[in-house]
């Protein structure tokens, strides 16, 4: 039986095929459900092994982006979000996906010593992804390192080095910042920093070069990068100039999709 | 009761929109721009709302935690001097409609909201800081600026239009009051098209309507019709093989007679090559899209389209409802194509122009560019569409027309490329409400359009909203692909097409011109209470598509609708009695027009053209000679050569996961590649390379310019591994008024141009479109004319994609090949732009027809045996600048021997480095490989000019310069590092 995937689409969401096609490649069932139609059956989420909050411009960014959609999710999805969890549902929120679990609530998360078993309401948001340093729009890809103590289950291990090592980014608002210095440090000592841009590659002034984090448990992970972009080598920006070597296993994009399926996969089978 | 809420960063937290708002105002050159701007969103919420729901809503909504604070009203001036920047009422807020939605699904509340922008100027007076605003914040077409936090009591109301049809008496106008009739009604009809319909109403033996004639208008406009390629012209002037050309009579004087001007030339190569064995066009010239088959299953379809005017007042707006539109035309080819790639080409004026240099009335080239640019990209990013080629030419005679066009292209199945609606279709309209925008284009003028009363609702000029048509792509889509409870695919729908020029009477005219059609009015839904049945009518309200749909599948397809929140409505039915038009408003008849007249009632237009230019001026060349150094290093920071990184970086040109060949290449993606690779269908290698060529220097010879418009977009597509055999490609023309003879004539000299090319290289034109209008009259009465400009677009099929080459150098030791042969002329060069010529320098370079399409067909070749490392054509800047730019795209080093360049003739130094002489490829290729590349170009022109060094630097052979590429890469990369 092949794990099952839930791709909330939305009004402007538009990176939802690419999301589904990669989970395909990655051995899942995707099927992609309008946030209307969940939001009015929110028991739906129960139903399904993996998530995604694919990227895009969900409500046009109206506000700041991921504002709206997160608005409507705090209302009416967070509790369904958070029985998934328990479940040890692996979730993905790339781009705009990330911006709207931000501000959901969903990352960071609420705190490990908390009990998350009955969550009452959504946390208050602490990280914000701001308009990018250089105020407009970015579309480029960025050399990554994936942090060795990193609790991310997406992306714990990852064999990631040299020129494959880059994932592409595509955003105007991808700016992370913390609430304070010691929240930004304790995301680092509790493993929860699942992608780092290289130092000398941050494309948006982002805190610390922080691509993307996870939430306490590891099966959210929200990144401003788009793996889902990266599941050939004809995805990577100079694959012409790439060896046989180079190229050899899976692109970092669709392993981490493969590492969430086979979570999924071992979590259904109550391994 | 009426709420203001601000929002702003934190003291602690950046602000990017001021300090880019600042950046822009610098960058216009603006005297007194403060040192810092601040800004803060305002939301203005009218609605049933307690003050603790408002509260409410500024924590939850409006107003981020971690990085913001907001005040509800107006918090005091924070700087020297305050501005508020409000879209004006009836302009589209996109980001209103959301807030709306967010509010009800939060309160449960119905409430009106509008956005603005309020700056506070930490420095400098109110006075200085209103004249920056009015620069370089707002655009008065569209927004209106206070100088104080903006908050009145309600929002203002459109005022009710009359809902009765008035009659226009013209029977027994003559010839002179039907022209005043026709310019006061804006309804831009030639004497003779308002003597035909004179004629009709006198046969009627009635009065024509006024929806009636706006009607006529819109279809007869050369918008929809292109009535000046169509016409039948009269052609004074040297035009070789003139007999032996379809549809062209050499009469007795020397003139020429051809009749339908498109039909003979662009649309004759595409008959006589399908003619001669091209079997993949599967629709030319008939749909809102030319579609070419792609596999078995799939077939792919290209449109490009310009929006120059409504550009040149409001940039942004103009600019993004270009590419809506164009993306509309995809959207409503054959039943449905989905869109996969959009181009877009600029054409302005020089960007460092001073303000003083720029005419009243016209806006400075730079902000055009960075508003064109911005425009492109909210509304592509947000369509989540790639933008993925394109290119800027800049020139001082765009400065009162710049050219904006945008391109789109699409993928469907087979069977799904025509349909058409039939007797007892529904007549449905999907997507955005009408209002009053748009209404009879931009013809409005500025006076009207500032106007503060209650024609401040009538906006010539528009704003799209992306998500709006987004949600109907879904839509629209999901019906074309819908599967019925048997199994079988089934398309929801007969026939589409867009809401364009003309909107409703345009759609529902074409789609039911062989059936008839009866349209009620009342029935679309509107933005706003109060548009007569006319604005109803012609409204051109963006995000709108019309649909024929049989009454069977109607259920089925607001299901769907309503899945994807896509309002629907039933507008009416097609077929009647007598193939007529018949429109209504609730119980009265408002309109009836004969289809026949409509469609066939234009009188068939006759124009004199002469060719017949007055000698191009050429500076003398420069004394002494420029070093190669100082030529190369201005060529390369020239706008017109520099890397346009600014633009492509600003688009999401890897959305959808498709794009395999990048608009720039290279480790580092500073290389500009020649022409991007999509893969159309999921699952295949088989891809869809997309290029453009544009010949813009060489316009003073428009026949050469076509011609090699067309070679360069083949050769940027073939660079990247493409077929030429199998590609196809599109014409538009932006030209100068074809009122004027010799601007005719120079019109006729291009589209021959396009049909030899066309034939020579196999490439049959699918579309086109064409402007012909563009040029602007200053103040003091002088006319600005822009060059004939001739963009040819281009796609052509990549059977593998894994054999794609990119321009970047990739290893030490390579060998460089120029394949083609270059000539001593230098003219329309860049090189020539800066240093002058003299003597037969001055000519310009023509591509043999001969030989052009056999060296595309061989480069092709050797790309496809896997013998080529990267590939450039040559093009502005020549040799050495080709050469440098695959030294920047990858970070190595190049020695260069021009001397050893295939040459015809005579050639300077200059020549040697810099010429422009189309049908050039520079090559990389492996040392070991040259037998079999021998072999396979044969007898063609091809010579080793260099070699590929790991010493990042350009070297000239015979102890010439020497270049480190970091040098040439700053002055490549920072003209328009913006």
């Amino acid at each position: 039986m092949k794990p099952t995937a839930l791709v909330i689409t939305t009004a402007g969401i538009n990176c939802d095929r690419e999301l589904i096609e990669a989970f395909e490649l990655a051995g899942a069932e995707p099927r992609s459900v309008h946030l209307a139609r969940l939001m009015d059956e929110p028991d739906q989420v129960d139903r399904f092994d993996l998530i995604g909050l694919p990227g895009g411009f969900g409500y046009g960014d109206a506000i700041a982006a991921g504002r709206i959609a997160a608005a409507l999710m705090r209302e009416r999805l967070y509790p369904a979000f958070m029985r998934a969890v328990r479940r040890g549902v692996p979730m993905i929120a790339p781009c705009n996906g990330f911006q709207t679990a931000v501000q959901l609530g969903l990352l960071p998360g609420v705190a490990a010593d908390e009990d998350v078993s009955a969550p009452a309401e959504a946390p208050a948001p602490s990280v914000a992804l701001l308009p990018n340093a250089q105020g407009r729009f970015v579309d480029r890809w960025v050399r990554i390192e994936i942090p060795a103590q990193t609790r991310c289950i997406w992306t714990q291990g990852l064999a990631c080095a040299g020129p494959v090592a880059v994932l592409p980014v595509a955003h105007g608002e991808g700016r992370f910042v913390a609430r304070d210095a010691s929240l930004l440090a304790e995301l680092e000592a509790a493993g929860q920093v699942a992608v780092r841009y290289a130092a000398d590659d941050n494309p948006n002034g982002s805190a610390a070069d922080i691509a993307g984090i996870c939430d306490p448990t590891g099966l959210i992970l929200g990144l401003m990068p788009h793996p889902e972009r990266y599941t050939s080598w004809l995805h990577h920006p100079f694959w012409t100039r790439l060896s046989e070597a180079d190229r050899a296993g899976d692109p970092p994009g669709l392993a981490m999709f493969r590492q969430a399926v086979r979570h999924a996969t071992q979590v259904a089978l109550g391994v | 009761m009426l709420y203001r809420v601000e929002v702003r960063s934190r003291a602690d937290m950046p602000d990017p929109r001021g300090g880019l708002a600042r950046a822009e105002a610098v960058a216009l050159g603006l005297p007194g721009v403060p040192d810092r701007i601040e800004t803060a969103s305002v939301y203005l919420i009218e609605g049933a709302l307690e003050p603790a729901m408002v509260d409410r809503l500024t924590q939850a909504l409006l107003a981020d935690p971690v990085t913001q604070e907001a005040t509800v009203g107006a918090a005091p001036p924070r700087g020297t001097a305050l501005i508020e920047v409000h879209p004006l009422p009836g302009v589209m807020d996109p980001d209103a409609d959301a807030v709306e939605l967010a509010i009800r699904t939060m309160l449960g509340v119905e409430a009106s909201v509008r956005t603005g922008v309020r700056y506070d100027f930490h420095g400098g007076d109110p006075a200085r800081a209103r004249h920056i605003a009015e620069r370089s914040l707002a655009n008065s077409v569209i927004q209106q600026i206070h100088d104080a936090p903006y908050l009145p009591d309600r929002f203002p109301v459109a005022a009710a239009r009359q809902v009765t049809s008035t009659e226009i008496p013209l029977r027994g106008l003559d010839a002179d009051a039907l022209d005043r009739l026709s310019r006061d009604a804006h309804l831009f009809l030639s004497t003779d098209e308002m003597l035909a319909i004179q004629a009709e109403y006198r046969r009627l033996g009635r009065e024509p309507r006024d929806i009636e004639l706006e009607t006529l208008a819109q279809t007869w406009s050369e918008h929809c019709v292109h009535k000046t390629l169509k016409a039948t012209v009269r052609f004074h002037g040297a035009l070789p093989g003139a007999a032996e050309r379809p549809g062209h009579e050499v009469q007795p004087d020397g003139s020429v007679v051809i009749r339908n001007l498109l039909s003979s030339t662009i649309a004759a190569a595409t008959r006589e090559l399908m003619a001669s064995g091209i079997d993949w066009c599967l629709s030319v010239f008939v749909d809102n899209a030319g579609i070419i088959a792609f596999d078995d299953r799939h077939a792919v379809c290209f449109k490009v389209e310009t929006h120059n005017h409504p550009s040149a007042i409001e940039p942004y707006g103009g600019a993004a409802t270009g590419i809506g539109g164009c993306i509309r035309d995809i959207l409503g080819t054959g039943l449905g194509a989905r869109p996969i790639a959009a181009t877009d080409v600029f054409c302005v004026a020089m960007p460092d122009r001073a303000a003083a240099e720029v005419p009243a009335g016209c806006l400075h080239p730079a902000r055009i560019l960075r508003q064109v640019v911005a425009g492109v990209r909210d509304y592509g990013n947000r369509m989540g569409i790639p933008t993925l080629n394109g290119t800027v030419w800049f020139d001082d005679r765009y400065i009162g027309n710049p050219l904006v066009y945008c391109g789109c292209v699409g993928v469907m199945p087979r069977d799904r490329i025509t349909g058409s609606a039939q007797a007892g279709d529904l007549i449905v309209a999907l997507g955005g409400r009408t209002g009053r925008d748009g209404i009879h284009g931009a013809t409005f003028s500025s006076a009207e359009l500032t106007d503060t009363h209650a024609d401040e609702f009538a906006h010539a000029v528009q704003i799209g909203n992306a998500v709006t048509q987004k949600k109907m792509l879904d839509a629209i889509m999901e019906a074309r692909d819908s599967v019925d409870a048997d199994g079988q695919r089934r398309c929801l729908f007969r026939a589409v097409t867009d809401c364009g020029a003309g909107g409703f009477s345009s759609a529902v005219g074409e789609m039911g011109e062989h059936t008839g059609a009866v349209v009620h009015l009342e029935r679309a839904p509107l933005k706003y209470a109060g548009l007569s049945p006319t604005e109803i009518w012609i409204s051109e309200a963006q995000e709108r598509m019309v649909l024929a749909v049989d009454a069977s599948d109607l259920d089925a397809l607001r299901a769907v609708c309503d899945r994807h929140d896509v309002e629907l409505c039933v507008l009416g039915r097609f077929g009647t009695d007598d193939r007529e038009l018949i429109l209504r408003f609730g119980d009265q008849e408002v309109g009836r027009l004969s289809m026949a007249f409509l469609h066939d009632g234009l009188p068939s237009r006759e124009r004199e053209a002469r060719f017949s230019p007055a000698p191009r001026h050429v500076a003398d060349p420069v004394q002494p000679a420029p070093a190669v150094e100082h030529a190369l290093l201005t060529l390369l920071a020239d706008p017109n050569i520099a890397s346009k990184h600014w633009i492509v970086r600003q688009y999401d040109h890897e959305v959808q996961g498709r794009t395999v060949i990048k608009p720039l290449t290279g480790p580092d993606g500073h290389g500009p590649g020649d022409a991007s690779v999509i893969l159309p269908v999921p699952g295949s290698r088989r891809g869809l390379a997309i290029g453009c060529g544009l010949a813009t220097g060489l316009s003073h010879d428009p026949y050469r310019m076509a011609l090699a418009g067309v070679d360069e977009c083949v050769r940027n597509i073939v660079c990247v591994g493409g077929d030429p055999a199998r590609l196809a490609i599109l014409d538009n023309f932006c030209w100068p008024s074809c009122r004027d003879p010799e601007s005719m004539g120079s019109l006729v000299l291009a589209a021959e141009g396009c049909r030899d090319a066309a034939l020579a290289y196999r490439t049959p034109f699918i579309s086109g479109k064409d402007s012909l209008n563009n040029q602007f009259v200053a103040e003091d009465g002088t006319v600005i004319r822009i060059p004939p400009t001739l963009l040819i677009s281009g796609f052509a099929i990549v059977p593998d994609v894994s054999c794609c080459v990119t321009m970047d150098l990739k290893r030490p030791g390579s060998l460089l090949l120029l394949v083609g042969v270059g000539t001593g002329a230098l003219g329309g060069s860049r090189y020539e732009h800066h240093f002058g010529g003299a003597g037969g320098e001055r000519d310009l370079p023509m591509i043999d027809l001969v030989l052009g399409p056999r060296l595309a067909r061989s480069v092709a070749r050797l790309i496809e045996h896997r013998l080529v490392r990267s590939a450039h054509d040559l093009s502005e800047g020549g040799l050495l600048v080709a050469a440098a730019e695959m030294a920047i795209g990858g970070g190595l080093g190049v020695e260069l021997d021009p001397l050893q360049a295939p040459a015809d003739g005579e050639m300077s130094e200059a020549a040697e480095l810099f010429g422009e002489s189309p049908g050039r490829y520079l090559l990389e290729v492996d040392r070991a490989d040259l037998p079999r590349i021998d072999a396979l170009l044969g007898d063609l022109p091809w010579a080793i000019v260099g070699e590929v060094l790991s010493t990042p630097e350009v070297r000239i052979s015979r102890g010439g310069p020497r270049l480190p590429i970091a040098d040439l890469h700053a002055a490549w990369h920072g003209t328009l590092d913006w």
